[in-house]
């Protein structure tokens, strides 16, 4: 890969896209060993650096870690560095004294993967697992990937991502890599719910979810908090479900072939309905263990992958 | 009686001329005049002494930031000889003992004149009236009342202001930020702003506020100063008001017209600010603004804030930027050197429309017999790069670190008596 961290989707290139892609496919074939193990990052340490709980990302991130064989080291920050006391600086700075060859770092605060990067606190490598409203870019690999295992080439497809663009990270960072794929993105969601900007975006909005299912040959749900309703981002949950809810009568009017994605979790009766998140259609369950895989392929890329390697296989 | 001449100085570029001083004041501007003490010009520019309406000291309450003593003599480098001190201080200037307390530090120390600016509300609350009268009264003379930092956004609690000062000539310098479309507000909203995952910052949030208070400032027949003006629409909004004869003044920060928003692409909070950086079209208004008038002055916004108020992750980071030892060579890389406007009018906008808009008197003269000897002698033709750990500040947030900017302060004369002479610091008592 052309950068020592992944801040951002828009940090890969196709090449790189489909080298991380390609690596996750052959890497896939290891978690269906008895023995779901490679020796690639032995006496490599990892730290998952989590100032936001998200037991599933850590937990995938985690998985991900040790079937390379690294050292794993969970740091959790909960309630913000700030609250705590303790600054990113100074928690930088540990990390960089205990050796972390890797941090993955989740946080709530926008941009701080990025600071952690680019701060010369510390030197290892940075993956951003999620950070505030502004990426996750190893979901939006996950999600291509799995994409890619049902349509094929992702070259001309049409995804459509529906709901709260403007808080999803991952939005942002599905945006950025289907365009690098060469996929056609349409984002809908309510106006209230689409940032500032987004005409200048690489990929289409539109405001109508019935207008967009014909096309798709995947509908991404996004999270979309009750919540926002009391900041007047839309009148009531009720409305929200009616306009702008993936249910069966919709789900019908999809391709055949078209599948049904969340990132999780899941607001079951809000953006979603239950038989459509357990519909044969949903690929919602396989998401979680290609999130594996595809952690696995980043953290070998960024720090396994030495420059010969091209084949995880040729290393164990 | 103590004499001297500033010898070979170009008063605004012009020809090189002779100044005698005496006992503080200009006694004569000639050629070839001589005296028992010289100093020595170098054929350099020079200006009234620069006046700031827009300072933050941060004394009393975060004196780990910035004190009188060490935000005046940060003033004193960048060729100041007056600076009006904000209010939100900790307590909060809005009782004429804590404006007398300021401002006595600024007389004690004598690197600058301090003027206090007394907050409009009682805490920055936006709640109730602060004794404005009494801070008028008071040893500190206060003129200019702002609830800077904080917007007095409620529109009875702002026509009330605007009118009771009135009464001794008083100046309600606004904070333009309607509060609830800027919640949780980190940088310029606009497409990098969606992009980056941060919070915007709406132009509409400046320019509805300062729309509402021209029309209140023309309903009850006030003086309104906007502070920090931002958006090409703010630069519309007052040149319409000016040109209804509106009693409106607005000010614009230096780094308002060099610094884009795309510098928060580095996720750097040096770079976080209120009103936030803005688009090169919102630079491109300001800087037009500045040149045809609609904008009046140049005001630093001059904020220390302590390292790890910088040194953090974005939206927990202060907002605010240094700018007193920086705010005369930004204006002139933006204004002079692209041809935009003159040192008269560089004049104009630094000192003598800022002491005309504070009331203050004996600053913003002009350079003639029997006015008091504030000066700045400036070389426009040296060039400089900014180093934070050189600031006279005690806060080290200047976004201008590592860049090169032209000219350099060589001296500044507060009454007669040099602060800054060779560029640095004078100790006191020599010249007075």
């Amino acid at each position: 890969m052309k950068s020592s961290h992944l801040l951002s989707a828009a940090d890969l290139d196709r090449d790189d896209a489909l080298r991380i892609l390609d690596t996750a496919e052959e890497l896939l074939s290891v978690a269906q060993r008895p023995i779901k193990k490679l020796p690639t990052l032995r006496g490599r340490t990892v730290v998952n650096l989590f100032f936001e709980d998200s037991t599933r990302t850590r937990i995938s991130f985690e998985a991900a870690a040790k079937r390379l064989s690294a050292d794993v080291i969970n740091f959790s920050a909960k309630g913000s560095s700030v609250s705590k006391g303790e600054s990113l600086k100074d928690t930088a700075l540990t990390l960089q004294a205990m050796g972390a060859d890797a941090v993955v770092i989740r946080h709530s605060a926008s941009g701080a993967p990025h600071r952690l990067a680019t701060s010369r606190w510390m030197s290892g490598s940075v993956v951003n697992a999620g950070d505030g409203t502004h990426e996750h870019p190893t979901q939006a690999l996950l999600d291509a990937f799995t994409m890619r295992r049902h349509l094929g080439d992702l070259e001309g497809k049409s995804i459509t991502i529906v709901g709260d663009v403007l808080h999803s990270r991952v939005a942002r960072s599905n945006a950025l890599l289907l365009h690098t794929l060469g996929a056609e993105v349409t984002l809908v969601a309510p106006p209230t719910l689409l940032p500032v900007g987004v005409e200048t975006w690489p990929v289409a909005h539109a405001y109508d979810l019935d207008a967009n299912l014909e096309k798709a040959d995947a509908v991404m749900m996004l999270r979309v908090q009750r919540e926002r309703m009391n900041a007047s981002y839309f009148p009531s949950a009720r409305e929200y479900s009616r306009r702008f809810g993936l249910d069966t009568a919709r789900m019908n009017r999809m391709p055949e072939h078209a599948i049904v994605m969340h990132p999780g979790p899941m607001n079951r009766g809000m953006e979603i309905t239950a038989d459509v998140a357990d519909s044969p259609r949903s690929v919602i369950v396989e998401q979680v263990t290609n999130g594996v895989a595809v952690r696995m392929a980043v953290l070998y890329l960024l720090l396994g992958g030495a420059a010969d390697a091209d084949s995880p296989e040729g290393n164990a | 009686m103590s004499t001297f001449i500033l010898r070979n100085v170009r008063p605004f570029g012009g020809d090189a001329v002779d100044i005698a001083v005496t006992d503080g004041l200009i006694t004569e501007i000639g050629t070839g005049l001589s005296g028992e003490e010289v100093v020595d010009g170098g054929g350099h520019l020079v200006l009234p002494g620069l006046v700031d309406l827009h300072t933050h000291l941060r004394e009393p309450g975060r004196e780990d930031a910035e004190t009188v003593r060490t935000g005046s003599q940060a003033a004193a480098l960048g060729g100041f000889t007056c600076v009006h001190a904000m209010a939100n201080t900790d307590p909060v200037a809005d009782t004429a003992g804590v404006v007398e307390q300021v401002y006595r530090l600024g007389v004690e120390h004598g690197y600058c004149d301090v003027q206090p600016v007394g907050a409009v509300t009682v805490g920055l609350a936006g709640e109730r009236l602060a004794e404005l009268g009494a801070m008028a009264t008071s040893a500190a003379g206060v003129r200019v009342f702002s609830d800077d930092g904080k917007c007095v956004s409620d529109a009875v609690l702002m026509r009330r202001a605007l009118e009771y000062v009135k009464a001794f000539d008083g100046v309600i310098a606004q904070h333009a930020q309607e509060p609830r479309l800027t919640e949780g507000a980190q940088m310029n909203e606009g497409p990098l702003s969606g992009e980056l995952g941060l919070t915007g910052w709406p132009a509409v949030a400046e320019e509805a506020i300062i729309a509402r208070d021209v029309l209140l400032a023309e309903h009850v027949g006030s003086r309104l100063h906007v502070c920090h003006l931002s958006t090409r629409g703010s630069v519309e909004i007052v040149r319409w008001a000016k040109s209804r004869g509106i009693d409106v003044t607005a000010e614009v920060t230096p780094h308002h017209l060099l610094l884009t928003d795309d510098l928060v692409r580095s996720y750097d909070p040096i770079y976080k600010v209120n009103p936030p950086l803005r688009s090169p079209d919102d630079v491109q208004a300001v800087r037009e603004g500045l040149a045809d008038g609609t904008i009046d002055i140049v005001a630093t916004d001059h904020a220390p804030h302590p390292m790890e108020d910088k040194e953090c992750e974005w939206n927990v980071a202060a907002f605010g930027m240094l700018g007193l030892e920086t705010a005369l060579s930004v204006v002139q890389q933006t204004m002079v050197d692209t041809g935009a406007i003159g040192w008269e009018r560089v004049a104009e906008a630094m000192s003598a429309a800022p002491a005309r808009i504070g009331r203050v008197s004996g600053h913003g003269r002009p350079l003639a017999v029997g006015e008091p000897a504030n000066l700045v002698v400036y070389d426009p033709t040296a060039r400089r790069t900014v180093e934070a750990a050189a600031s006279a500040s005690l806060s080290r947030n200047t976004p201008y670190a590592g860049l090169e900017l032209p000219g350099r302060v060589v001296a500044t004369f507060l009454r007669g008596r040099a602060t800054v002479l060779d560029g640095a610091l004078f100790s006191e008592g020599a010249l007075s």
